[in-house]
């Protein structure tokens, strides 16, 4: 959890923290209101503010470089300095050539990656919320087991699962169609764990029983008391899967032999290493612009979704 | 993550690579002697009837060509699929290979990497369609390639004859003359990155092509492949010429320690840090693309020598169209592969920036009167043909060649970056090749 809660506890840190207000939206409604030091609001820290400020230079410089050099072309990139603008500005030439670029490939590239997150993703969250609420709200014999192989899949990185993955799957023929990235990105043992954790917290067992009581099915139960309240995690876990599928490149990159099939990570990369072949076609600066074209839809995600997101992390981990 | 993925990918391409070695020393040993040759009455038979050829090649300049043939054979439906190269297009050879399914009709594979995969009888022999004949088209350093014995595992599409790309301005700058021998060459990069301690002679951080390449001009032969018996040795007079000389470059840091065809390199290559490229004659197509903000800055000069006078050159890079044996459509195919790399394709691609390997594009005096824009309207390719011309024919890469360029970098490579030795980083690279071919079921001795 401590790892995945560190974004949280930047956000949320007290007004404090300079740098905090950059994304000034960020900001839950409730730390509007500035309030004094109390042990719940300690006071100004110069290490923990020069910190931050280092940790945000540190994430946004690569990200304001990459809106900088996408505004260049292929000659100025090779001119000027990475973080100040070239004197022509292409920025709207390089997203219409990367959208036209080999007969609109980039679009195919980018409606396969909404596919297998709209698939992918959105099935790791159904099946987690559906897992997690079972885990949490019911008894039943070998929990512990599988208690421990949750924890234990966290553990295991899905770029060591990959080629045993190919293997199988290519046993089964799946291997070079949408299911060889779709149905791996179905698994998520962390999403897991964490409604797990959340449905736990935020589903009281006299709510659960006040509905079965009223004579509620445990399947109305589950999608009208359940659901809604745990609406703040599924959105957690939803960005999460998201975030993965959409920048999964090992799983694909073993999977998928047909460029049609290729999600934008695998075709940004095939553009990439264009620049490593004979007479190959140097566009560094699409490559470019198609990257921040594909993190744009993550970051929109980000700012739309943070309010659950914030909430659903810290729901889930405080105790009462 | 890059790291690891490249990691796994060799383990994968390992794995893929001996599970076809063990597929085809089970195999039955009825090999080309027996097949039957195609006449070309066949083969316009089978482009009357039509059908779909499968093609893996990453060379931009087929898209033209597979456009052309289609318009020339309405009933063929030529599929290039060209978002992979180098090692992933290997790896994905190699899997389809010994998956045994979702092999392409037409592969592109590189001259280094062919002995691999015809060795483990990947490839259909061309022999039998006709492609023996062809042999007196191409020069020597690309058919020696290509051939073996009396057969023939593909038709050579591009070569690399080698030549020394060098940056005028940089030069004239400092007044200093451009190297016709390597020991003027060390001598140059003293003085250019003492005017200019930015500036480097050239860029070398380890490339197993290059270093290839070098051995080859200075007349070393470090493979030697007979059958399955092979030996590696990188310990004749030849190999001493170039370590001795590149030693001083590395030890006197006179080489930037980047590698090739990264960001970084295309950018020193345009604002004049790194001052020469010695390589292959299809550089001209990626300068213009990669580098074209340093147009009018370069120009091509004929390889440096060993000894003053001399007029050897090598080949660098360049790749062939072969036919992997389990893919279909061979009629179709071969007639794809001789229309490309034989046939009206050449022009084509010649047009839009190919190095040809055949020798009468090669002497036309059209090709050899072209003006180069980007090297200030120099007539560069009367260099780079005359140094296909000189190529050395009896050179041979290992038939574990891609391995072998795989653990260049954890051997040679060490010679860049702490105190080894040159020379003994190749000798490690050759014990360490020596070790993997025997594994393999070669004969490897020194």
């Amino acid at each position: 959890m401590s790892s995945t809660s560190s974004p949280v506890t930047t956000a949320s840190q007290p007004p404090s923290a300079q740098s905090g207000q950059s994304g000034g939206s960020k900001n839950t409604p409730r730390l509007r209101t500035r309030r004094k030091h109390t042990p719940g609001r300690p006071k100004r820290s110069v290490l923990l503010t020069v910190l931050t400020g280092l940790i945000m230079l540190y994430t946004v410089v690569p990200l304001v470089w990459l809106v900088i050099s996408a505004t260049k072309t292929q000659e100025g990139l090779a001119n000027s300095s990475g973080l100040w603008f070239s004197h022509d500005f292409a920025l709207w030439d390089n997203i219409s050539k990367t959208f036209t670029y080999h007969d609109g490939i980039f679009v195919r590239w980018l409606l396969n990656t909404l596919l297998y997150v709209g698939l992918g993703a959105g099935g790791a969250t159904l099946l987690a919320i559906l897992g997690g609420y079972a885990l949490a709200k019911f008894n039943f014999p070998g929990k512990r087991a599988v208690f421990a192989v949750v924890i234990g899949a966290v553990a295991v990185p899905g770029t060591a699962l990959a080629v045993p993955t190919f293997l199988m799957f290519s046993k089964m023929g799946l291997t070079d169609t949408p299911w060889a990235v779709i149905i791996p990105s179905l698994v998520s043992p962390f999403g897991l764990y964490l409604m797990w954790v959340f449905a736990t917290e935020a589903i009281p067992t006299e709510l659960m029983e006040a509905a079965r009581i009223d004579g509620a099915g445990e399947i109305r139960t589950f999608f009208q008391v359940a659901m809604p309240l745990l609406a703040p995690g599924t959105v957690t876990v939803l960005l999460f899967t998201t975030v993965a599928t959409w920048n999964n490149y090992f799983l694909p990159l073993i999977m998928l032999k047909d460029p049609n099939w290729y999600p934008l990570t695998l075709g940004l990369d095939s553009w990439n290493s264009q620049a490593q072949t004979i007479g190959g076609d140097v566009i560094f600066n699409l490559v470019i612009t198609g990257s921040l074209l594909t993190i744009v839809p993550l970051i929109a995600a980000f700012l739309l979704l943070q309010k659950y997101w914030q909430s659903g992390l810290a729901a889930g981990s405080v105790k009462e | 993550m890059r790291r690891t993925s490249g990691r796994l990918l060799r383990g994968l391409t390992l794995l893929s690579v001996l599970a076809l070695g063990a597929t085809a020393c089970g195999g039955s040993d009825d090999d080309s002697s027996g097949q039957k040759a195609v006449s070309a009455t066949d083969i316009q038979a089978a482009l009357k009837k039509g059908g779909t050829v499968n093609v893996w090649a990453w060379e931009p300049t087929l898209k033209t060509v597979a456009a052309d043939f289609q318009k020339k054979y309405p009933k063929v439906k030529i599929n290039l699929v060209s978002e992979r190269s180098g090692d992933k297009h290997y790896t994905a050879l190699s899997n389809a290979i010994s998956a045994g399914k979702g092999v392409p009709d037409v592969a592109q594979v590189e001259y280094f990497a062919l002995s691999q995969y015809s060795l483990t009888k990947g490839l259909s022999d061309l022999a039998p369609y006709g492609a023996d004949k062809l042999a007196a088209k191409y020069t020597p350093g690309p058919w020696n390639a290509v051939s073996e014995g009396d057969k023939v595992y593909g038709l050579p599409m591009d070569s690399g004859p080698m030549a020394m790309f060098y940056n005028k301005k940089v030069f004239d700058k400092y007044k200093i003359a451009v190297p016709t021998t390597w020991d003027e060459y060390v001598d140059a990069a003293r003085k250019l990155h003492k005017a200019d301690p930015k500036v480097y002679i050239a860029n070398d951080a380890g490339d197993a092509g290059f270093t290839t390449s070098m051995l080859w001009q200075a007349g070393s032969r470090p493979y030697k492949v007979d059958g399955t018996k092979v030996t590696v040795n990188f310990e004749d007079a030849g190999a001493k010429k170039y370590t001795d000389t590149w030693q001083k470059l590395i030890d006197e840091k006179l080489v930037s320690p980047i590698n090739g065809w990264t960001d970084d390199w295309y950018k020193g290559l345009g604002d004049g840090t790194i001052a020469t490229l010695t390589t292959g004659a299809w550089m001209p197509a990626n300068f213009v693309s990669g580098v074209p903000n340093a147009s009018g800055d370069w120009r091509a000069a004929p390889m440096p020598q060993w000894t003053k006078g001399d007029k050897a050159s090598a080949e660098n890079g360049g790749s062939s169209l072969a036919l992997p044996a389990l893919g279909k459509n061979k009629e179709l195919a071969y007639a794809f592969v001789e229309y490309a790399n034989s046939g009206d394709g050449v022009q084509t691609r010649i047009k839009q920036g190919a190095f040809p390997a055949t020798k009468a594009e090669l002497q036309s005096t059209e090709f050899q009167n072209t003006k180069f824009d980007y090297f200030g309207g120099q007539e560069a390719n009367k260099i780079f043909a005359e140094s296909a011309a000189n190529v050395a024919s009896d050179w041979s890469y290992l038939p574990f060649q891609q391995y072998a360029n795989s653990i260049f970098n954890d051997t040679v490579g060490k010679a860049y970056i702490s105190g080894t030795k040159l020379a003994a980083g190749l000798k490690s690279w050759q014990d360490a090749s020596i070790k993997y071919g025997n594994e393999q079921g070669f004969t490897v001795s020194k």
